[in-house]
Protein backbone atom coordinates (compact mmCIF):
# COMPACT_ATOMS: atom_id res chain seq x y z
CA UNK A 1 0.00 0.00 0.00
CA UNK A 2 2.88 2.37 0.81
CA UNK A 3 4.24 1.88 -2.74
CA UNK A 4 0.88 2.32 -4.40
CA UNK A 5 -0.05 5.58 -2.65
CA UNK A 6 2.48 7.85 -4.43
CA UNK A 7 1.49 6.37 -7.79
CA UNK A 8 -2.19 7.01 -7.10
CA UNK A 9 -1.38 10.51 -5.88
CA UNK A 10 0.58 11.52 -8.99
CA UNK A 11 -1.96 9.86 -11.27
CA UNK A 12 -4.73 11.89 -9.67
CA UNK A 13 -2.64 15.04 -9.93
CA UNK A 14 -2.04 14.41 -13.61
CA UNK A 15 -5.72 13.84 -14.31
CA UNK A 16 -6.73 16.98 -12.45
CA UNK A 17 -4.17 19.10 -14.22
CA UNK A 18 -5.54 18.00 -17.59
CA UNK A 19 -9.12 18.80 -16.62
CA UNK A 20 -8.72 22.54 -17.11
CA UNK A 21 -8.03 22.11 -20.82
CA UNK A 22 -11.74 21.61 -21.42
CA UNK A 23 -13.30 25.07 -21.54
CA UNK A 24 -16.89 23.99 -22.03
CA UNK A 25 -19.21 25.45 -19.44
CA UNK A 26 -16.46 27.23 -17.54
CA UNK A 27 -16.98 28.39 -13.98
CA UNK A 28 -15.48 31.77 -14.87
CA UNK A 29 -15.44 33.08 -18.42
CA UNK A 30 -12.54 34.91 -19.98
CA UNK A 31 -13.76 37.94 -21.89
CA UNK A 32 -12.03 39.14 -25.04
CA UNK A 33 -12.77 42.20 -27.12
CA UNK A 34 -11.57 42.37 -30.72
CA UNK A 35 -11.56 45.76 -32.40
CA UNK A 36 -11.88 46.13 -36.15
CA UNK A 37 -12.48 49.20 -38.26
CA UNK A 38 -14.19 50.15 -41.47
CA UNK A 39 -15.11 53.11 -43.61
CA UNK A 40 -18.80 52.70 -44.42
CA UNK A 41 -18.39 48.95 -44.70
CA UNK A 42 -14.94 48.79 -46.28
CA UNK A 43 -12.41 47.30 -43.90
CA UNK A 44 -9.67 49.64 -42.68
CA UNK A 45 -6.34 48.49 -41.27
CA UNK A 46 -3.06 50.30 -40.99
CA UNK A 47 -2.13 48.93 -44.41
CA UNK A 48 -4.79 51.28 -45.81
CA UNK A 49 -3.29 54.30 -44.09
CA UNK A 50 -1.48 57.19 -45.77
CA UNK A 51 -3.40 57.06 -49.04
CA UNK A 52 -6.20 59.47 -49.85
CA UNK A 53 -9.00 57.04 -50.62
CA UNK A 54 -11.97 57.88 -48.36
CA UNK A 55 -14.69 60.46 -48.85
CA UNK A 56 -16.49 61.91 -45.88
CA UNK A 57 -20.12 62.98 -45.70
CA UNK A 58 -19.18 66.52 -46.66
CA UNK A 59 -17.50 65.28 -49.83
CA UNK A 60 -13.87 65.76 -48.81
CA UNK A 61 -11.39 63.13 -49.90
CA UNK A 62 -9.07 62.12 -47.12
CA UNK A 63 -6.51 59.69 -45.80
CA UNK A 64 -5.84 58.35 -42.33
CA UNK A 65 -2.32 58.52 -40.94
CA UNK A 66 -2.99 57.82 -37.29
CA UNK A 67 -5.82 56.29 -35.27
CA UNK A 68 -5.66 55.57 -31.56
CA UNK A 69 -8.49 55.56 -29.04
CA UNK A 70 -9.17 54.58 -25.49
CA UNK A 71 -11.87 52.30 -24.13
CA UNK A 72 -12.50 51.54 -20.47
CA UNK A 73 -15.06 50.38 -17.94
CA UNK A 74 -16.26 47.21 -19.61
CA UNK A 75 -19.43 46.46 -17.71
CA UNK A 76 -21.70 43.44 -17.52
CA UNK A 77 -25.11 44.18 -16.09
CA UNK A 78 -27.67 41.66 -14.88
CA UNK A 79 -31.41 42.17 -14.97
CA UNK A 80 -31.49 42.51 -11.19
CA UNK A 81 -29.20 45.52 -11.43
CA UNK A 82 -26.02 43.76 -10.36
CA UNK A 83 -23.05 44.98 -12.37
CA UNK A 84 -19.58 43.59 -12.92
CA UNK A 85 -17.01 46.13 -14.07
CA UNK A 86 -13.88 44.58 -15.54
CA UNK A 87 -10.58 46.12 -14.49
CA UNK A 88 -8.41 47.96 -16.91
CA UNK A 89 -8.57 50.03 -20.05
CA UNK A 90 -7.24 49.60 -23.54
CA UNK A 91 -5.51 52.03 -25.87
CA UNK A 92 -6.43 50.67 -29.30
CA UNK A 93 -3.57 51.62 -31.61
CA UNK A 94 -4.59 50.98 -35.21
CA UNK A 95 -1.54 52.80 -36.54
CA UNK A 96 0.80 50.24 -35.05
CA UNK A 97 -1.63 47.33 -35.21
CA UNK A 98 -1.40 47.10 -31.43
CA UNK A 99 -3.97 46.33 -28.74
CA UNK A 100 -6.63 45.38 -31.27
CA UNK A 101 -7.44 42.52 -28.90
CA UNK A 102 -8.11 43.16 -25.24
CA UNK A 103 -8.67 40.56 -22.55
CA UNK A 104 -9.21 42.10 -19.13
CA UNK A 105 -7.64 40.25 -16.24
CA UNK A 106 -11.00 39.93 -14.52
CA UNK A 107 -13.21 37.01 -15.51
CA UNK A 108 -16.97 36.83 -15.13
CA UNK A 109 -19.37 34.09 -14.11
CA UNK A 110 -21.42 32.54 -16.93
CA UNK A 111 -25.05 33.52 -17.07
CA UNK A 112 -27.47 35.92 -18.66
CA UNK A 113 -26.62 39.59 -18.79
CA UNK A 114 -29.16 42.22 -19.76
CA UNK A 115 -26.49 44.53 -21.17
CA UNK A 116 -22.82 44.68 -21.89
CA UNK A 117 -21.14 48.04 -22.38
CA UNK A 118 -17.86 49.89 -22.47
CA UNK A 119 -16.90 53.53 -22.19
CA UNK A 120 -15.34 55.41 -25.08
CA UNK A 121 -12.59 57.35 -23.31
CA UNK A 122 -12.48 57.64 -19.54
CA UNK A 123 -15.25 58.68 -17.20
CA UNK A 124 -14.26 61.68 -15.08
CA UNK A 125 -13.23 59.59 -12.10
CA UNK A 126 -10.81 57.54 -14.18
CA UNK A 127 -9.70 60.54 -16.21
CA UNK A 128 -8.61 62.73 -13.35
CA UNK A 129 -7.94 60.52 -10.35
CA UNK A 130 -5.17 58.36 -11.71
CA UNK A 131 -1.75 58.87 -13.24
CA UNK A 132 -1.30 56.22 -15.94
CA UNK A 133 2.36 55.56 -16.67
CA UNK A 134 1.67 53.71 -19.92
CA UNK A 135 -0.57 56.49 -21.22
CA UNK A 136 1.93 59.17 -20.20
CA UNK A 137 4.67 57.29 -22.01
CA UNK A 138 2.40 57.14 -25.07
CA UNK A 139 2.07 60.96 -24.96
CA UNK A 140 -1.64 60.54 -24.38
CA UNK A 141 -2.17 63.17 -21.68
CA UNK A 142 -4.11 66.41 -22.10
CA UNK A 143 -2.53 69.75 -21.15
CA UNK A 144 -3.43 71.11 -17.74
CA UNK A 145 -4.75 74.30 -19.35
CA UNK A 146 -7.50 72.12 -20.87
CA UNK A 147 -8.26 70.43 -17.60
CA UNK A 148 -5.70 67.66 -17.73
CA UNK A 149 -6.63 64.02 -17.94
CA UNK A 150 -6.19 62.08 -21.14
CA UNK A 151 -7.13 62.02 -24.80
CA UNK A 152 -10.05 59.80 -25.80
CA UNK A 153 -9.03 59.55 -29.45
CA UNK A 154 -6.40 60.75 -31.91
CA UNK A 155 -7.48 60.52 -35.53
CA UNK A 156 -5.19 62.22 -38.03
CA UNK A 157 -4.64 62.32 -41.74
CA UNK A 158 -4.67 64.52 -44.80
CA UNK A 159 -7.49 65.77 -46.95
CA UNK A 160 -7.92 67.71 -50.15
CA UNK A 161 -9.20 71.13 -49.24
CA UNK A 162 -11.32 73.69 -51.11
CA UNK A 163 -8.37 74.89 -53.15
CA UNK A 164 -7.36 71.35 -54.07
CA UNK A 165 -4.35 71.28 -51.79
CA UNK A 166 -3.50 68.41 -49.51
CA UNK A 167 -3.54 69.55 -45.92
CA UNK A 168 -3.49 67.84 -42.56
CA UNK A 169 -6.36 67.28 -40.16
CA UNK A 170 -5.98 66.50 -36.48
CA UNK A 171 -9.20 65.16 -35.00
CA UNK A 172 -8.49 64.67 -31.30
CA UNK A 173 -11.29 63.93 -28.84
CA UNK A 174 -11.03 65.00 -25.20
CA UNK A 175 -13.44 66.19 -22.51
CA UNK A 176 -14.95 69.43 -23.83
CA UNK A 177 -13.78 72.58 -22.10
CA UNK A 178 -14.80 76.19 -22.66
CA UNK A 179 -11.85 78.40 -21.81
CA UNK A 180 -13.38 81.66 -22.97
CA UNK A 181 -14.77 82.81 -19.64
CA UNK A 182 -13.21 83.58 -16.30
CA UNK A 183 -13.66 79.99 -15.21
CA UNK A 184 -13.43 76.84 -17.26
CA UNK A 185 -16.71 75.15 -18.17
CA UNK A 186 -16.62 71.44 -18.87
CA UNK A 187 -18.99 69.08 -20.64
CA UNK A 188 -18.60 65.33 -20.54
CA UNK A 189 -17.80 63.79 -23.89
CA UNK A 190 -17.03 60.22 -22.91
CA UNK A 191 -19.92 57.95 -23.76
CA UNK A 192 -21.16 54.48 -23.08
CA UNK A 193 -21.32 52.01 -25.94
CA UNK A 194 -24.11 49.48 -25.32
CA UNK A 195 -23.67 46.06 -26.87
CA UNK A 196 -27.00 44.60 -25.74
CA UNK A 197 -27.85 41.43 -23.89
CA UNK A 198 -25.81 38.26 -23.93
CA UNK A 199 -25.94 34.82 -22.35
CA UNK A 200 -22.50 33.57 -21.52
CA UNK A 201 -21.79 29.87 -21.33
CA UNK A 202 -18.10 29.83 -22.18
CA UNK A 203 -15.12 32.05 -22.72
CA UNK A 204 -16.50 34.80 -24.92
CA UNK A 205 -15.22 37.12 -27.62
CA UNK A 206 -16.98 40.34 -28.62
CA UNK A 207 -16.26 41.56 -32.13
CA UNK A 208 -16.46 45.35 -32.00
CA UNK A 209 -16.35 47.50 -35.09
CA UNK A 210 -15.75 51.23 -35.51
CA UNK A 211 -17.11 52.90 -38.64
CA UNK A 212 -14.63 55.74 -38.92
CA UNK A 213 -16.80 57.56 -41.45
CA UNK A 214 -19.44 58.09 -38.75
CA UNK A 215 -17.17 60.56 -36.96
CA UNK A 216 -17.79 62.95 -39.86
CA UNK A 217 -21.42 62.17 -40.58
CA UNK A 218 -24.28 62.20 -38.13
CA UNK A 219 -25.84 64.39 -36.80
CA UNK A 220 -23.11 66.89 -37.73
CA UNK A 221 -21.80 66.86 -41.28
CA UNK A 222 -18.18 67.66 -40.61
CA UNK A 223 -16.54 70.27 -42.82
CA UNK A 224 -12.81 69.64 -42.68
CA UNK A 225 -12.15 72.94 -44.44
CA UNK A 226 -13.47 74.66 -41.34
CA UNK A 227 -12.58 72.22 -38.59
CA UNK A 228 -9.29 70.51 -39.30
CA UNK A 229 -6.91 71.47 -36.53
CA UNK A 230 -6.66 72.98 -33.05
CA UNK A 231 -9.85 71.16 -32.07
CA UNK A 232 -8.85 70.25 -28.51
CA UNK A 233 -9.60 73.73 -27.12
CA UNK A 234 -12.64 74.08 -29.40
CA UNK A 235 -15.61 73.38 -27.14
CA UNK A 236 -18.16 73.17 -29.94
CA UNK A 237 -15.98 70.84 -32.01
CA UNK A 238 -15.62 68.51 -29.04
CA UNK A 239 -19.38 68.45 -28.52
CA UNK A 240 -19.87 67.68 -32.20
CA UNK A 241 -17.41 64.79 -31.96
CA UNK A 242 -19.32 63.52 -28.94
CA UNK A 243 -22.60 63.69 -30.85
CA UNK A 244 -21.20 62.03 -33.96
CA UNK A 245 -19.51 59.35 -31.90
CA UNK A 246 -22.79 57.85 -30.71
CA UNK A 247 -23.21 55.76 -33.87
CA UNK A 248 -19.57 54.93 -34.48
CA UNK A 249 -19.38 51.56 -32.75
CA UNK A 250 -21.31 48.41 -33.50
CA UNK A 251 -21.23 44.81 -32.37
CA UNK A 252 -20.43 42.45 -35.21
CA UNK A 253 -20.62 39.16 -33.35
CA UNK A 254 -20.36 37.39 -30.02
CA UNK A 255 -18.39 34.18 -30.23
CA UNK A 256 -18.12 31.58 -27.49
CA UNK B 1 13.12 6.46 -7.62
CA UNK B 2 11.25 9.64 -6.70
CA UNK B 3 13.95 10.62 -4.24
CA UNK B 4 16.53 10.29 -7.00
CA UNK B 5 14.40 12.44 -9.32
CA UNK B 6 14.10 15.26 -6.81
CA UNK B 7 17.79 15.12 -5.88
CA UNK B 8 18.82 15.18 -9.53
CA UNK B 9 16.59 18.16 -10.28
CA UNK B 10 18.18 20.15 -7.47
CA UNK B 11 21.80 19.24 -8.05
CA UNK B 12 22.55 22.01 -10.58
CA UNK B 13 21.65 24.72 -8.09
CA UNK B 14 24.82 24.07 -6.16
CA UNK B 15 27.15 24.94 -9.03
CA UNK B 16 29.24 27.98 -8.08
CA UNK B 17 28.90 30.42 -10.99
CA UNK B 18 30.42 33.89 -11.15
CA UNK B 19 27.89 36.68 -10.78
CA UNK B 20 28.95 40.32 -11.28
CA UNK B 21 27.64 42.90 -8.85
CA UNK B 22 24.11 44.07 -9.71
CA UNK B 23 23.73 47.80 -10.20
CA UNK B 24 20.10 48.57 -11.00
CA UNK B 25 19.35 51.87 -12.71
CA UNK B 26 18.62 54.72 -10.33
CA UNK B 27 15.21 55.82 -11.56
CA UNK B 28 14.53 59.53 -11.02
CA UNK B 29 11.47 60.48 -8.99
CA UNK B 30 9.68 62.13 -11.91
CA UNK B 31 10.22 59.11 -14.11
CA UNK B 32 9.11 56.83 -11.29
CA UNK B 33 5.94 58.87 -10.86
CA UNK B 34 4.99 59.22 -14.50
CA UNK B 35 6.59 56.63 -16.74
CA UNK B 36 6.88 52.91 -17.32
CA UNK B 37 9.93 51.12 -16.04
CA UNK B 38 13.01 51.43 -18.26
CA UNK B 39 13.99 48.77 -20.78
CA UNK B 40 16.82 46.57 -19.50
CA UNK B 41 17.17 43.24 -21.30
CA UNK B 42 17.20 40.13 -19.13
CA UNK B 43 20.34 38.90 -20.86
CA UNK B 44 22.23 42.11 -20.12
CA UNK B 45 21.45 43.27 -16.59
CA UNK B 46 23.16 46.36 -15.23
CA UNK B 47 26.24 45.49 -13.17
CA UNK B 48 28.99 47.57 -11.61
CA UNK B 49 31.63 45.72 -13.60
CA UNK B 50 29.70 45.87 -16.87
CA UNK B 51 29.02 49.59 -16.57
CA UNK B 52 32.66 50.33 -15.73
CA UNK B 53 33.82 48.28 -18.69
CA UNK B 54 31.33 50.00 -20.98
CA UNK B 55 32.50 53.41 -19.82
CA UNK B 56 36.13 52.50 -20.46
CA UNK B 57 35.28 51.25 -23.94
CA UNK B 58 33.20 54.35 -24.65
CA UNK B 59 36.17 56.60 -23.94
CA UNK B 60 38.82 54.35 -25.56
CA UNK B 61 39.91 54.92 -29.21
CA UNK B 62 40.88 51.25 -29.38
CA UNK B 63 37.54 50.57 -31.07
CA UNK B 64 38.58 52.55 -34.17
CA UNK B 65 40.76 51.10 -36.91
CA UNK B 66 43.69 53.46 -36.32
CA UNK B 67 43.20 54.02 -32.59
CA UNK B 68 42.34 57.68 -33.07
CA UNK B 69 38.61 57.87 -32.42
CA UNK B 70 36.46 56.91 -29.45
CA UNK B 71 32.68 57.09 -29.02
CA UNK B 72 33.20 60.13 -26.81
CA UNK B 73 34.74 62.11 -29.67
CA UNK B 74 31.29 62.58 -31.19
CA UNK B 75 29.39 62.13 -27.92
CA UNK B 76 31.04 64.42 -25.40
CA UNK B 77 29.60 64.83 -21.94
CA UNK B 78 29.82 68.63 -21.97
CA UNK B 79 27.44 68.51 -24.94
CA UNK B 80 25.05 66.03 -23.36
CA UNK B 81 26.91 63.32 -25.24
CA UNK B 82 26.72 64.82 -28.71
CA UNK B 83 29.14 67.23 -30.39
CA UNK B 84 28.97 70.76 -31.75
CA UNK B 85 29.46 69.91 -35.41
CA UNK B 86 26.74 69.77 -38.02
CA UNK B 87 28.25 66.52 -39.25
CA UNK B 88 30.99 64.55 -37.54
CA UNK B 89 34.04 63.24 -39.32
CA UNK B 90 35.35 59.71 -39.00
CA UNK B 91 38.91 58.43 -38.84
CA UNK B 92 39.41 58.93 -42.58
CA UNK B 93 38.21 62.52 -42.51
CA UNK B 94 34.93 61.75 -44.23
CA UNK B 95 31.72 63.28 -42.89
CA UNK B 96 28.40 61.55 -42.32
CA UNK B 97 25.07 63.02 -43.40
CA UNK B 98 23.38 63.12 -40.00
CA UNK B 99 23.97 65.16 -36.88
CA UNK B 100 25.40 63.20 -33.95
CA UNK B 101 22.59 62.35 -31.53
CA UNK B 102 22.83 63.24 -27.85
CA UNK B 103 22.75 60.27 -25.48
CA UNK B 104 20.57 60.24 -22.38
CA UNK B 105 17.52 58.47 -21.01
CA UNK B 106 18.00 55.78 -23.64
CA UNK B 107 16.51 53.06 -21.43
CA UNK B 108 13.16 54.84 -21.70
CA UNK B 109 13.02 54.43 -25.47
CA UNK B 110 10.31 51.79 -25.21
CA UNK B 111 10.17 50.91 -28.90
CA UNK B 112 13.96 50.46 -28.83
CA UNK B 113 14.41 51.95 -32.28
CA UNK B 114 17.68 53.85 -32.37
CA UNK B 115 19.36 56.37 -34.68
CA UNK B 116 17.57 59.24 -36.41
CA UNK B 117 15.95 56.78 -38.81
CA UNK B 118 15.26 53.97 -36.33
CA UNK B 119 17.32 51.50 -38.28
CA UNK B 120 18.55 49.54 -35.29
CA UNK B 121 16.50 47.69 -32.70
CA UNK B 122 17.88 47.71 -29.16
CA UNK B 123 20.75 49.52 -27.54
CA UNK B 124 22.78 46.32 -27.60
CA UNK B 125 22.71 46.35 -31.39
CA UNK B 126 23.25 50.10 -31.73
CA UNK B 127 26.96 50.05 -30.85
CA UNK B 128 27.73 47.60 -33.63
CA UNK B 129 27.24 50.22 -36.33
CA UNK B 130 29.67 53.09 -35.57
CA UNK B 131 32.55 50.68 -35.09
CA UNK B 132 32.35 49.33 -38.63
CA UNK B 133 30.87 52.35 -40.42
CA UNK B 134 33.44 53.55 -43.01
CA UNK B 135 32.43 57.12 -42.20
CA UNK B 136 33.10 56.64 -38.50
CA UNK B 137 35.53 54.23 -36.83
CA UNK B 138 35.97 52.16 -39.99
CA UNK B 139 37.06 49.05 -38.16
CA UNK B 140 36.15 45.36 -38.36
CA UNK B 141 34.89 43.40 -35.43
CA UNK B 142 37.53 40.66 -35.72
CA UNK B 143 40.17 43.37 -35.51
CA UNK B 144 38.49 44.99 -32.50
CA UNK B 145 38.19 41.65 -30.75
CA UNK B 146 41.83 40.84 -31.44
CA UNK B 147 43.07 44.19 -30.12
CA UNK B 148 40.99 43.93 -26.97
CA UNK B 149 42.00 40.31 -26.44
CA UNK B 150 45.69 41.23 -26.61
CA UNK B 151 45.28 44.25 -24.34
CA UNK B 152 46.83 44.12 -20.88
CA UNK B 153 43.59 45.01 -19.05
CA UNK B 154 40.54 44.17 -21.12
CA UNK B 155 40.48 40.35 -20.81
CA UNK B 156 40.37 40.67 -17.04
CA UNK B 157 37.71 43.39 -17.20
CA UNK B 158 35.50 41.22 -19.43
CA UNK B 159 36.06 38.34 -17.01
CA UNK B 160 34.81 40.54 -14.18
CA UNK B 161 31.87 41.88 -16.16
CA UNK B 162 30.68 38.77 -17.95
CA UNK B 163 32.51 35.82 -16.42
CA UNK B 164 34.61 35.17 -19.49
CA UNK B 165 37.88 36.61 -20.72
CA UNK B 166 37.06 35.60 -24.29
CA UNK B 167 36.07 38.87 -25.90
CA UNK B 168 33.54 39.12 -28.69
CA UNK B 169 31.58 41.90 -30.32
CA UNK B 170 28.36 41.12 -28.53
CA UNK B 171 29.99 41.54 -25.12
CA UNK B 172 31.58 44.81 -26.22
CA UNK B 173 28.19 46.08 -27.30
CA UNK B 174 26.53 44.84 -24.13
CA UNK B 175 29.03 46.67 -21.94
CA UNK B 176 28.64 49.92 -23.87
CA UNK B 177 24.83 49.57 -23.66
CA UNK B 178 25.06 49.15 -19.89
CA UNK B 179 27.09 52.33 -19.62
CA UNK B 180 24.79 54.25 -21.94
CA UNK B 181 21.76 53.27 -19.85
CA UNK B 182 23.32 55.04 -16.88
CA UNK B 183 23.30 58.35 -18.77
CA UNK B 184 20.17 59.65 -17.08
CA UNK B 185 19.21 63.30 -17.28
CA UNK B 186 16.49 64.35 -14.86
CA UNK B 187 17.68 67.38 -12.93
CA UNK B 188 16.85 70.41 -15.04
CA UNK B 189 15.29 73.55 -13.65
CA UNK B 190 11.93 72.39 -14.99
CA UNK B 191 12.34 69.01 -13.28
CA UNK B 192 13.05 70.86 -10.06
CA UNK B 193 9.99 73.05 -10.70
CA UNK B 194 7.80 69.95 -11.05
CA UNK B 195 9.21 68.63 -7.79
CA UNK B 196 8.52 71.94 -6.04
CA UNK B 197 12.19 72.73 -5.70
CA UNK B 198 12.50 75.65 -8.13
CA UNK B 199 10.33 78.50 -9.36
CA UNK B 200 10.00 79.44 -13.01
CA UNK B 201 10.04 83.04 -14.16
CA UNK B 202 6.97 84.59 -15.74
CA UNK B 203 8.61 84.29 -19.16
CA UNK B 204 9.42 80.61 -18.62
CA UNK B 205 5.89 79.86 -17.43
CA UNK B 206 4.39 81.62 -20.43
CA UNK B 207 6.80 79.70 -22.64
CA UNK B 208 5.53 76.44 -21.15
CA UNK B 209 1.98 77.55 -21.92
CA UNK B 210 2.95 78.33 -25.52
CA UNK B 211 4.48 74.86 -25.68
CA UNK B 212 1.30 73.20 -24.38
CA UNK B 213 -1.25 75.36 -26.22
CA UNK B 214 -2.66 73.66 -29.30
CA UNK B 215 -3.44 77.06 -30.81
CA UNK B 216 0.14 78.28 -30.37
CA UNK B 217 3.21 76.08 -30.19
CA UNK B 218 1.41 72.75 -29.83
CA UNK B 219 4.79 71.16 -29.19
CA UNK B 220 3.51 68.64 -26.63
CA UNK B 221 2.01 66.19 -29.10
CA UNK B 222 5.49 65.13 -30.22
CA UNK B 223 7.80 66.48 -27.55
CA UNK B 224 6.28 65.26 -24.29
CA UNK B 225 5.02 67.30 -21.39
CA UNK B 226 5.06 67.51 -17.64
CA UNK B 227 3.45 64.06 -17.78
CA UNK B 228 6.04 62.70 -20.18
CA UNK B 229 9.32 64.12 -18.86
CA UNK B 230 11.35 62.43 -21.57
CA UNK B 231 10.35 65.42 -23.74
CA UNK B 232 10.06 63.19 -26.78
CA UNK B 233 7.56 60.64 -28.02
CA UNK B 234 10.45 58.65 -29.53
CA UNK B 235 8.37 58.40 -32.70
CA UNK B 236 9.20 59.40 -36.27
CA UNK B 237 7.72 62.46 -37.96
CA UNK B 238 8.22 64.61 -41.02
CA UNK B 239 8.37 68.06 -39.42
CA UNK B 240 8.21 70.05 -42.62
CA UNK B 241 11.84 70.77 -43.31
CA UNK B 242 11.84 70.31 -47.09
CA UNK B 243 9.55 70.39 -50.09
CA UNK B 244 11.69 67.81 -51.83
CA UNK B 245 12.93 65.04 -49.60
CA UNK B 246 16.46 63.91 -50.34
CA UNK B 247 17.30 62.06 -47.12
CA UNK B 248 14.48 59.55 -46.81
CA UNK B 249 15.05 58.84 -43.10
CA UNK B 250 12.67 56.19 -41.81
CA UNK B 251 11.49 55.61 -45.38
CA UNK B 252 14.92 54.30 -46.31
CA UNK B 253 14.63 51.74 -43.51
CA UNK B 254 11.04 50.60 -44.03
CA UNK B 255 10.89 51.00 -47.81
CA UNK B 256 7.49 52.64 -47.37
CA UNK B 257 7.19 55.95 -49.26
CA UNK B 258 4.76 57.10 -46.56
CA UNK B 259 7.75 57.16 -44.18
CA UNK B 260 9.94 59.33 -46.40
CA UNK B 261 11.33 62.32 -44.58
CA UNK B 262 10.44 61.02 -41.15
CA UNK B 263 13.03 61.23 -38.39
CA UNK B 264 12.95 60.46 -34.71
CA UNK B 265 11.67 63.21 -32.46
CA UNK B 266 14.69 64.36 -30.46
CA UNK B 267 14.30 65.05 -26.77
CA UNK B 268 14.15 68.73 -25.86
CA UNK B 269 16.26 68.14 -22.80
CA UNK B 270 19.67 69.75 -22.80
CA UNK B 271 19.14 72.00 -25.81
CA UNK B 272 21.58 74.45 -24.25
CA UNK B 273 24.37 71.98 -25.01
CA UNK B 274 23.28 70.18 -28.16
CA UNK B 275 23.33 72.70 -31.02
CA UNK B 276 23.16 72.44 -33.97
CA UNK B 277 19.66 71.03 -34.32
CA UNK B 278 17.63 68.68 -36.54
CA UNK B 279 18.75 65.38 -38.05
CA UNK B 280 21.04 67.23 -40.44
CA UNK B 281 22.11 69.94 -38.02
CA UNK B 282 20.78 72.64 -40.33
CA UNK B 283 19.78 75.04 -37.57
CA UNK B 284 22.58 76.57 -35.55
CA UNK B 285 20.38 78.22 -32.93
CA UNK B 286 17.16 77.63 -31.05
CA UNK B 287 15.79 80.83 -32.60
CA UNK B 288 16.13 79.26 -36.02
CA UNK B 289 14.29 76.16 -34.81
CA UNK B 290 11.42 78.17 -33.38
CA UNK B 291 11.23 80.31 -36.52
CA UNK B 292 11.00 77.12 -38.57
CA UNK B 293 7.87 75.97 -36.77
CA UNK B 294 6.45 79.48 -36.72
CA UNK B 295 6.98 80.57 -40.31
CA UNK B 296 9.23 78.13 -42.13
CA UNK B 297 7.26 74.91 -42.62
CA UNK B 298 7.57 73.33 -46.05
CA UNK B 299 4.75 71.19 -47.42
CA UNK B 300 5.44 67.71 -48.75
CA UNK B 301 3.40 64.53 -49.23
CA UNK B 302 4.45 63.04 -45.89
CA UNK B 303 4.45 66.11 -43.67
CA UNK B 304 2.89 65.29 -40.32
CA UNK B 305 -0.68 66.54 -39.88
CA UNK B 306 0.45 67.94 -36.53
CA UNK B 307 2.42 70.55 -38.51
CA UNK B 308 -0.43 73.02 -38.69
CA UNK B 309 -0.99 76.12 -40.83
CA UNK B 310 1.54 74.85 -43.32
CA UNK B 311 0.05 77.12 -45.99
CA UNK B 312 1.05 80.07 -43.80
CA UNK B 313 4.44 78.57 -43.00
CA UNK B 314 3.47 77.61 -39.45
CA UNK B 315 1.81 78.73 -36.26
CA UNK B 316 2.86 82.40 -36.53
CA UNK B 317 4.04 82.96 -32.99
CA UNK B 318 4.48 86.50 -31.75
CA UNK B 319 7.96 87.75 -30.92
CA UNK B 320 7.08 87.62 -27.24
CA UNK B 321 5.81 84.04 -27.44
CA UNK B 322 8.95 83.00 -29.31
CA UNK B 323 11.18 84.53 -26.68
CA UNK B 324 9.18 82.96 -23.88
CA UNK B 325 9.11 79.58 -25.58
CA UNK B 326 12.88 79.70 -25.88
CA UNK B 327 13.19 80.63 -22.21
CA UNK B 328 11.05 77.64 -21.28
CA UNK B 329 12.97 75.26 -23.53
CA UNK B 330 16.21 76.25 -21.86
CA UNK B 331 14.76 75.28 -18.46
CA UNK B 332 14.91 71.68 -19.72
CA UNK B 333 18.70 71.75 -19.76
CA UNK B 334 20.33 69.73 -17.01
CA UNK B 335 23.62 71.26 -15.93
CA UNK B 336 24.14 68.53 -13.36
CA UNK B 337 24.09 65.97 -16.15
CA UNK B 338 27.00 67.47 -18.05
CA UNK B 339 29.05 67.95 -14.86
CA UNK B 340 28.26 64.63 -13.22
CA UNK B 341 31.10 62.14 -13.19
Amino acid sequence: MQKIFPILFFSLLTLLSCGTDNDDNVSQAIVTFNFSHNWDGVAVTNSNFNTIQYTNANGEELSITKLRYLISNITFQKSDGETIVLDGYNLVDVTNNANLTFSPTTTIPPGSYSNVSFTFGFNNEDNYNNNYADLNAASWSVPGMLGGGYHYMQLEGRFINDIMTQTGYVFHAIRAVDNTGATQVFEDTFFEVDLGEVTITNNVTFEINMNIAEWFKNPNTWDLNVLNNMLMPNFNAQMMMFQNGQDVFSLNAVNQ
Amino acid sequence: MLLFFFCASCSNENVDTYVPTPSPLQIPQLFQNNLLTPVVPQDNPQTIEGIALGKKLFFDPILSADNTQACVDCHAQENAFTDTDQFSDGIDGFFGKRNSMPLFNLAWNYDEKFFWDGRVFSLEHQAFQPVTDPLEMHNTWPQVEQKLQQHSEYPNLFEQAFGTSTIDSSLVSKAIAQFERTLISSNSKFDQHLLGEATLTTKELNGFNVFMDETKGDCFHCHGSDKNPLWTDNIFHNNGLDVTIIDLGLGEVTGDPADNGKFKTPSLRNLAFTAPYMHDGRFATLDEVINHYSEGLQNSPTIDPLMKKVDQGGVQLSAQDKADLKAFLLTLSDYHFIDNN
